[in-house]
C-alpha cells in the first residue's frame, strides 16, 4: 500500500471521529501553544535586556577600579582614589600596546546640578574624550561632540542627553545656551541621539547626562586632587571576535602599569557579555522553568494520544482482521495506525503553532511584555508534535499489526 | 494425460489448539483435493471443524502438523508475509458478517485488496468498477455499506473477492446473515461465478445451499465423514 494511501485511510480514520480526534488534538495543541508562548516570552524579555546593554556600546569592555575576588574579598584604591588614572587610558589607546582594542574613552562621572536661565537641573555630569562617542556607539542629533581642541584646551562646553536638554530648555533650541555647572558656565554644543529609558536597574538612564570635556572637568569642575584619575575606562574592541583579546591586551597592560599580580589587581574588566549573562540569566532560568511545564503538557497530550490510539485498535480489531485478511501485512498495518497517530500529532501541532503565533501577537498588548516569534520554535513544536505522535503511536501500531488475523476476525 | 494442477491439497491435515492446560483438537487428519473450476461445499455441525478448516484454507490460521498446498504452492512452509500475499492474490474471501468499511464507499471497498497488491490508482478504480459491474451494482459504487441492504451489501463483498481474479473464492456461511431472497441472489451470483470457471469452496450448515454445490465435504469431529457428488453418489 502506497504511502499516500496510508496516508488518506489515516485522515478517514480521524475524519470519521471528530470529536475524540479533536479532544486528542487538543491535549497536544495546548502544549505546543505553551512550549510557543513560554520560549517566546523568554525570548522577548531576553531581547529586551541585552538590547538595552548593547545600546551601551558595542564589543565594549569596561574597566573599573577595585576588584573582588572569591578569596581575598574587596580590594580598592588608597582612601576613595581612583586606581585608573588618565595615564592608562593613554597607554591602552597605543596600537602597539593593544592592537584589538579599537578606541578607548576614560570616563568620571559626577552628580551635580545644572543651572540654565531660570531652571536648575540634577543629572550626571560625564567628563570623557571625544572617543566616548563611537565607544558608546552614540551619536550627535543636533550640533556636534566634544573634540580634541575642546579637550585640549579646556573648552568650556558640553554636550547634553535630549532628557536633559528637554529638561532644561523645554521646546527652545539648546544650542548656544549656556549652563552653569558649580559656577562654570558651559556652552550647549550639542545633543545626543535618543537611546529610550531603560527599564532594568542595571544601567542608567542613557538620555539623562551632561557630556563635557575630561580635562575641564578634571580642572575646571570637580577640581579636588584626584584630577588625574579616573572612574573608568570604556574600551571598544576592533570587533566582536576580537573582545577577548583585547581585554587579555588590556589586562595584561594595566596589571604591568599596576607592578600588581592577576591575584591583587586594583582593576576589574567587565564585558558587555558579562552584564549581558547575569541579566539575562534570571530571564533564562524561569524561561527554562515554564518551558518544562509547558513539556510535561505536551507530554501528557502525547500520552493521550497513546490511549486514544488504543482505544482505536480496540475498536477497530476486526478491521484490523478483515484488512489482514485482504492481504495486508503487518508492516502495512502498523503503518496505518503511525501514520493515524502523527496525523493526530501533526494536525495539533500545526494547530497549537498557530495558536501560539496569535498569542504572541495577541498577548503583548495585555502584559506588556515584549513575546518574540521564533520560527525555529514553531517549526521545531510541529516537528516535535509529529515526533510525539510517533512516538507514542508505536506501541499501539505494533499491537495492532501483531494481531493475529483469525483472532482479530472472530473478535464481536 | 497429466491431470491439471489442483488448487488446493490437502494432506492430512491436524490443528490444535491449546488454551492454558486444555488442548482442542479441531481438524484431526483431513485430506482433500480440490480441482480448478469445482464448486465445493463443506458442510458439518458446529464444532465439527469447518471453520477452522476454512481459516486453514484462507491461510489465516498455521497448520498444527500436515501440508497444504495452494494453486502449486506449499503455503504451509511460508512466512507471514508471504501468506499475506497469498491472501491477498489466491484467495477472495466472503464473509457471514460481510465485514465491509462502513466509512468506505462501494468501490473503496472494493479496490481495497488491490491498494494492498500496490495496484495503480487508475486501475484499481477501473477494475473495481468492472468487479461492481459484474455482480450487478453498477449504480451503487459511491454508497456506503449504511445506505445498502443486507443482499448488496454481501455482493459488494463478492466483488472485493472477484477483484484481484483469485484462484480461489472462500465463502463462510454467505447466505447466514440474508433474508431468503437476498440468500437466493447471492446463491445465483455463486452459481454465475462457477459456470464462468471459478474455483469455489462454500461453508454452510444449510442443505439446500450445499445443494447447489458439485461436491459436499461433510465433516464430524474433525474429520471427513463422506463425500457425495451432486447426484448424491458416495465418492
Amino acid at each position: 500500500m502506497s504511502w499516500l494511501e496510508t496516508l488518506r485511510t489515516g485522515l478517514d480514520a480521524v475524519f470519521s471521529h471528530r470529536l475524540r480526534s479533536g479532544l486528542t488534538m487538543l491535549g497536544i495543541l495546548i502544549g505546543i501553544a505553551a512550549v510557543i508562548l513560554t520560549v517566546g516570552f523568554g525570548e522577548g524579555a531576553q531581547a529586551k535586556v541585552s538590547g538595552e546593554i548593547n545600546a551601551l556600546g558595542s564589543n565594549l569592555l569596561v574597566v573599573s577600579p577595585g576588584s573582588a575576588t572569591a578569596t581575598t574579598g574587596i580590594r580598592g584604591g588608597f582612601g576613595s582614589a581612583s586606581t585608573l588614572t588618565q595615564a592608562d587610558a593613554t597607554a591602552l589607546a597605543s596600537k602597539a600596546v593593544a592592537p584589538d582594542i579599537a578606541a578607548v574613552a576614560p570616563a568620571t562621572q559626577r552628580s551635580e546640578t545644572l543651572t540654565a536661565t531660570g531652571t536648575n537641573w540634577t543629572t550626571t555630569v560625564v567628563g570623557t574624550t571625544p572617543d566616548w562617542l563611537s565607544v558608546r556607539a552614540r551619536s550627535v542629533t543636533e550640533g556636534r561632540f566634544i573634540t580634541a581642541a575642546d579637550e585640549n584646551t579646556d573648552a568650556a562646553v558640553t554636550v547634553l542627553g535630549a532628557t536633559t536638554a528637554q529638561e532644561l530648555f523645554g521646546f527652545r533650541d539648546p544650542l548656544g545656551q549656556t549652563v552653569t555647572v558649580n559656577g562654570l558656565p558651559l556652552t550647549v554644543v550639542g545633543v545626543l541621539n535618543t537611546v529610550g529609558a531603560s527599564a532594568s536597574s542595571a544601567t542608567t538612564n542613557l538620555d539623562d547626562q551632561a557630556v563635557v570635556p575630561i580635562t575641564t572637568v578634571a580642572n575646571r569642575v570637580f577640581g579636588g586632587s584626584g584630577r588625574t584619575s579616573v572612574q573608568s575606562i570604556f574600551l571598544e574592541a576592533a570587533s566582536s571576535s576580537a573582545l577577548s583579546a583585547a581585554y587579555q591586551e588590556a589586562n595584561s597592560e594595566l596589571l604591568r602599569l599596576h607592578q600588581v599580580t592577576a591575584v591583587n589587581a586594583d582593576f576589574t574588566i567587565s564585558s558587555q557579555q558579562s552584564l549581558l549573562t547575569t541579566a539575562t540569566s534570571v530571564d533564562k532560568t524561569l524561561t527554562e522553568l515554564l518551558a518544562s511545564i509547558a513539556a510535561i503538557s505536551l507530554l501528557v497530550g502525547g500520552i493521550g494520544v497513546m490511549n486514544i490510539m488504543l482505544v482505536s485498535v480496540t475498536e477497530r480489531i476486526r478491521e484490523i482482521g478483515l484488512r489482514k485478511a485482504l492481504g495486508a501485512t503487518h508492516r502495512a498495518i502498523r503503518r496505518q495506525f503511525l501514520v493515524e497517530a502523527s496525523v493526530l500529532g501533526l494536525a495539533g501541532g500545526v494547530l497549537g503553532a498557530g495558536l501560539g503565533l496569535v498569542g504572541a501577537v495577541v498577548l503583548p498588548h495585555l502584559i506588556s511584555n515584549p513575546i518574540t516569534i521564533s520560527p525555529t520554535a514553531a517549526v521545531g513544536a510541529i516537528v516535535v508534535a509529529i515526533g510525539i505522535g510517533i512516538a507514542f503511536g508505536v506501541y499501539p501500531a505494533t499491537r495492532a499489526a501483531r494481531l493475529a488475523p483469525i483472532d482479530a476476525l472472530r473478535s464481536e | 494425460m497429466d491431470a491439471p494442477l489442483p488448487v488446493i491439497e490437502l494432506h492430512d491435515v491436524v490443528k490444535t489448539y491449546r488454551t492454558g492446560s486444555l488442548t482442542v483438537d479441531a481438524v484431526r487428519g483431513v485430506s482433500l483435493t480440490i480441482a480448478p473450476g469445482e464448486y465445493v461445499a463443506i458442510m458439518g455441525p458446529s464444532g465439527s471443524g469447518k471453520s477452522t478448516l476454512m481459516h486453514i484454507l484462507g491461510c489465516l490460521d498455521p497448520l498444527t502438523s500436515g501440508s497444504y498446498w495452494l494453486a502449486g504452492q506449499d503455503v504451509s512452509r511460508m512466512s507471514e508475509d508471504e501468506l499475506a500475499d497469498v491472501r491477498n492474490r489466491r484467495i477472495g474471501f466472503v464473509f457471514q458478517q460481510f465485514n465491509l468499511l462502513p466509512s468506505h464507499s462501494a468501490w473503496r471497498n472494493v479496490e481495497l485488496p488491490l491498494c494492498y497488491a500496490g495496484v495503480r490508482r487508475d486501475q484499481r478504480r477501473s477494475r473495481a468498477m468492472d468487479a461492481l459491474r459484474r455482480v450487478g451494482l453498477a449504480d451503487r459504487v459511491m454508497h456506503r455499506p449504511g445506505e445498502l441492504s443486507g443482499g448488496q451489501q454481501q455482493r459488494v463483498a463478492i466483488a472485493r473477492a472477484l477483484v484481484t481474479d483469485p484462484a480461489l473464492i472462500l465463502a463462510d456461511e454467505p447466505t447466514g446473515n440474508l433474508d431468503s431472497s437476498a440468500a437466493a441472489e447471492v446463491l445465483a451470483l455463486f452459481d454465475e461465478l462457477h459456470r464462468s470457471g471459478r474455483t469455489m469452496v462454500l461453508i454452510t450448515h444449510e442443505p439446500d445451499v450445499a445443494l447447489r454445490a458439485d461436491r459436499v465435504v461433510r465433516l464430524r469431529d474433525g474429520r471427513i465423514e463422506m463425500e457425495t457428488n451432486q447426484a448424491g453418489v458416495l465418492s
